[in-house]
């Protein structure tokens, strides 16, 4: 595939929210869309999540994760979006330039007119919620050993305690169990479920899968491997409550301890972001406090459910496209102006045709060589004259100007550049 | 056959492998064996990472001539082992009134000591230089020649140059006994069989006094391991410029708030006896210490930039000082002792002990040729170890040219730190390969970031894998028994 050197909508990332995101940016007009994922599928977090109940809202069916994003992603293909796999963004920069960097095109920058934020969140891990212990194998979120089990078809243990009762915590007790391992516990701080009742239900009753609300892990053992975690009660305050440890022999510790919105290069960008939601703060277009940056799905903050991140997806991309749609034809209004002849500069760089309809534009330029000799200034559309100007002579420490009139505009109207020469009458 | 060496080194910590460098550069051949699956993986490993100025150790004490010799020697060795060194000076600072005079007796010290470039500064100087300083502070104690390193980088750094210069380094080797002829060491029996040798040298770290024991030497000496924790700061969140140590106590030096080379704020450690000599385990209490200790220095850390935890294990041994009328009984024990020939003998080597290692390695070289050992120096001694590209600190057209030259450097596998695959790889097929993912980790830094590997873990298990032509199931995190995954899913259809 060759780059394009400016886009006029890139989204970054291609989970759900992002490619409704080039969808409708697609159908609102935009021509050149480009989604950019690290990964090497475009899907997003549902490509792990094989699990049914995606689509209820907006399909009206229960489908798998990968069912789910694979109507989109026909969707994208049959629109013409171009797509970049295994290119990870490294950094955005606030006049909407992009690095991004991947094997085949090697470290590339791309210019957007406009940008959709959909890079998803990231899990938290343990350290964040200050778990004591050792440093073991066998601690992960509950988001990476999905990934092993659904995506790469490994299983990280056999005796597993899952901490934390949200939905990634409670599809993987079950998903576990399915492929024979025990699930010795789903352990709460809290005094509620923090997932969907619903997975509750299908996830741990019906395999017999002890929850116990109000308690955490105190801490891990084991030195090389996880070999028990110290599970313990605690009262509203969080404080262990004394003489309610237990030892639980596992060889794995899942974390389903919370999502955070992953705003890197969000702030790169200069995004503003809330501190509440970690995500960024955006208007009902979602657009960012950048212009032209806009911003759609868990990066902005965490849902439960995919079919909302779909339809803020459509909503950002939309409002992309047609940001980029204005500053496309802003841009196809102006004419650069270039240097030609025994000129060393002009300023203005680039002027916008519609103001020549009404106002003159005084153009002031710098020669490369002094001429002592009468000399012409002459503007031209390629070989066409568009005006000139003549003068007794021109040395580079006077600055020489040159006055398009309300007349020149036809002659302009037409042009892709202006050049401007300067030589001996 | 007996494999013979001159020196047999015990141990690849900062020591060790300093101690590796520094034979290297003689004829003669030298075995460097470690315990671990990777060299750095002891007390080397976690701590604080200062270059110390040298003003904390006792005045004639070992450990205070070895920080002063050591120190200077920092600047050279960064750029012929091409590790990152920054000389940013250091701070202990006081808060309230009382704790001034604590300062006096660190300037006396480090006056005695030999430490160039200390300055007391007031409290309006502080509050100017650290803007995230306890506004309650009362004035510090500057030290211009303090500095901080990456001590994984300079321990794999040192290694790696002495294999270059003809280093034998054996991984997942321990030592077990001694090959003794009548009182003199002809070899030793290690887990991987028995190697013959003319001297052995001591750098186990926390197992050196076991290690002299068997060679009769010292009984008396005994290490105990004393718990430093720390915490990790997301860099995205907050800077500390600074290397910030409060006023010392009988403890030592006390929590501090500093900052690493690659940015991240890191704030400990506190001082507690452990039990067990492989006990890493971090408590609820010791991290709570931590933090309230650095709360003193620096009110506005915040938990939620939290993104890591660790502890040290310092070596505490009860070495007694040698100068005459120093009753110090926790002295570094640097020594050819008598009683056994072949034997260089080190122990206790607790903090300022990266600050030392070089200095340390020059004392064991001179202790040899005292000993009469004739050290020849080699015609092709190379000392300068070379770098690999480290993709996340290069501008945007040294990565274009690095990806032109090797595609692989241009796909980022650690999302947080931007290491790539490239990196990753070349690490694996290093002089001194990384097969386990925290060998990887202590050398690219990938898995450090905020997200705590959670994206690149399931990645770099593969590339592991496919490099070594291995199962994925035999990938591990740092050796024997930590295997990431048990057994593959049951395969649909199979
Ligand atoms: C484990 C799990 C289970 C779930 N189960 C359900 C369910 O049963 N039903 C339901 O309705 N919802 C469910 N959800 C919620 C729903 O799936 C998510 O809300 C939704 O997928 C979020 O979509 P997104 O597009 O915002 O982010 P994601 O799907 O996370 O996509 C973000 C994409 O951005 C890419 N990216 C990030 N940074 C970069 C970068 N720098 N360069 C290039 N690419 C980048 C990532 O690789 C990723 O592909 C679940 C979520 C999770 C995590
Ligand atoms: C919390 C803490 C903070 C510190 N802060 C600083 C600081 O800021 N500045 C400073 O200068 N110093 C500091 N230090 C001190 C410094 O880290 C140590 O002095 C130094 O790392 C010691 O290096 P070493 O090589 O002797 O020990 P180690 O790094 O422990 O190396 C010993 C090696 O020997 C191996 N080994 C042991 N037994 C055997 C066997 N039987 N067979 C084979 N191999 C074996 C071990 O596996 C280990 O790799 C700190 C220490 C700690 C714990």
């Amino acid at each position: 595939m060759v780059l394009k050197n400016i886009y006029d909508v890139v989204v970054i990332g291609s989970g759900p929210g992002g490619l409704a995101a080039a969808v409708a940016a697609k159908k609102e007009g935009a021509e050149d869309v480009l989604v950019i994922e690290r990964d090497m599928e475009l899907g997003g977090i549902l490509i792990q999540c094989i699990h049914n109940g995606f689509g209820v809202e907006i399909f009206k069916e229960d489908l798998p994760g990968p069912s789910y994003a694979q109507r989109f992603i026909k969707e994208v293909f049959s629109l013409g979006v171009e797509i970049l796999l295994d290119t990870m963004v490294l950094d955005i920069t606030p006049q909407r330039k992009i690095y991004a960097s991947n094997k085949r095109l090697g470290f590339v920058e791309i210019e957007a007119r406009s940008i959709v934020l959909a890079m998803g969140c990231r899990e938290r891990s343990r350290p964040q919620i200050r778990i004591p212990g050792t440093r073991p194998v066998g601690v992960y979120t509950a988001g990476t050993a999905q990934r092993w089990v659904n995506v790469e078809g490994y299983m990280p243990g056999n005796r597993v305690v899952i901490l934390g009762s949200g939905d990634i915590g409670m599809i993987m007790a079950r998903r576990l169990t399915f492929e024979g391992a025990k699930v010795e516990r789903v352990l709460e701080v809290m005094p509620y479920l923090t997932g969907l009742t619903r997975n509750y239900v299908q996830c741990l009753l019906d395999f017999d899968i002890q929850l116990q609300l109000r308690h955490t892990v105190k801490r891990v053992l084991g030195n090389n491997c996880v070999e028990a975690v110290e599970a313990v009660q605690v009262d509203e305050k969080w404080n262990p409550v004394p003489g309610s440890e237990e030892i639980i022999p596992c060889d794995t510790l899942l974390l389903s301890v919370g999502l955070i919105p992953e705003n890197e290069l969000s702030r790169k960008a200069g995004v503003k972001l809330d501190p509440i939601t970690s995500g960024p703060y955006v208007d009902d277009n979602f657009q960012t406090n950048v212009p032209g940056i806009f911003a759609a799905g868990n990066v902005v903050h965490v849902y439960d459910l995919v079919d909302w991140v779909t339809e803020a997806g459509f909503q950002a991309g939309k409002c992309a496209a047609k940001y980029a749609i204005v500053t496309h034809r802003k841009e196809s209004n102006y004419v650069p102006l270039i240097a030609g002849d025994n000129v060393r500069y002009i300023v203005p760089q680039k002027l916008d045709k519609r103001n020549l309809e009404e106002n003159e534009i005084r153009l002031q330029m710098r020669v490369t060589q002094p001429i002592e000799q009468p000399v012409w200034i002459e503007v031209h559309d390629k070989e066409n004259l568009v005006a000139r100007k003549a003068e007794r002579y021109v040395r580079p420490g006077e600055m020489v100007t040159v006055v398009l009139k309300q007349k020149n505009y036809k002659d302009v109207e037409k042009a892709e550049n202006l050049t401007i020469n300067i030589a001996p009458r | 056959m007996l494999e013979k060496y001159d020196f047999i080194i015990i141990g690849g910590g900062v020591v060790g492998s300093m101690i590796a460098r520094w034979l290297s550069r003689y004829e003669a051949s030298v075995l460097l064996i470690e315990k671990e699956a990777d060299i750095c993986m002891g007390a080397s490993s976690a701590n604080t990472a200062i270059v110390h100025a040298g003003y904390d150790p006792l005045p004639g004490s070992l450990k205070a001539r070895m920080n002063i010799v050591g120190n200077p020697m920092w600047d050279q060795l960064s750029g012929e082992l091409s590790f990152p060194f920054e000389r940013r000076g250091d701070y202990v600072v006081a808060v309230g009134e009382e704790e001034l005079p604590g300062l006096d007796t660190l300037m006396e010290q480090g006056k005695v000591n030999g430490v160039p470039g200390m300055k007391m500064l007031s409290k309006a100087e502080v509050l100017a230089r650290e803007k995230n300083i306890n506004p309650d502070v009362s004035g510090a104690l500057w030290a211009s020649t303090g500095g901080i390193c990456d001590p994984f980088a300079v321990t794999i750094a040192a290694a790696e140059n002495a294999v270059m210069n003809g280093v034998k380094v054996l991984l997942n080797t321990s030592f077990e006994d001694f090959i003794m002829e009548g009182t003199r060491i002809v070899g030793i029996k290690t887990n991987r069989g028995d190697f013959g040798c003319r001297w052995v040298i001591n750098s186990a770290g926390m197992y050196s006094d076991e290690i002299m024991h068997k060679a009769g030497i010292r009984p008396e000496f005994v290490i105990k391991p004393r718990r430093g924790e720390y915490f990790v700061f997301d860099r995205a969140d907050l800077t500390i410029d600074n290397v910030l140590f409060p006023v010392p106590s009988l403890k030592g030096k006390g929590i501090l708030v500093t900052t690493t080379l690659h940015g991240n704020t890191i704030i400990g450690p506190n001082s507690v006896f452990g039990e067990e000599k492989e006990d890493r385990s971090t408590t609820h209490e010791g991290l709570e210490e931590i933090w309230q200790g650095a709360k003193n220095l620096v009110p506005c850390l915040n938990q939620k930039h939290i993104i890591a935890m660790f502890v040290g294990l310092r070596p505490y041994g009860n070495g007694p000082c040698k100068s005459p009328g120093i009753d110090y009984q926790h002295d570094y024990i640097i020594e050819i002792p008598t009683e056994v020939q072949g034997f260089v003998n080190l122990g206790g080597i607790e903090s300022p002990g990266l600050t030392s290692s070089p200095a340390i390695a020059q004392e064991v070289v001179d202790l040899l040729k005292d000993a009469g050992e004739k050290l020849k120096e080699k015609k092709e001694w190379d000392p300068v170890r070379r770098a690999r590209p480290r993709f996340r600190d290069m501008s945007h057209k040294e990565r274009k040219l690095l990806i032109e030259k090797d595609p692989r450097y241009g796909r980022v596998i650690c999302r947080c730190e931007n290491v790539t695959e490239g990196e990753i790889a070349a690490e694996i097929h290093a002089p001194i390969p990384a097969t386990t993912y925290d060998a990887l980790k202590r050398r690219t830094w990938l898995g450090t970031g905020r997200c705590q590997g959670g994206f690149d873990m399931p990645r770099v298990v593969k590339i592991i894998a496919d490099e070594l032509g291995v199962s994925p199931l035999e990938v591990t995190k740092k050796g024997q028994g930590s295997n990431f995954l048990l057994r593959p899913t049951k395969q649909v259809g199979a």
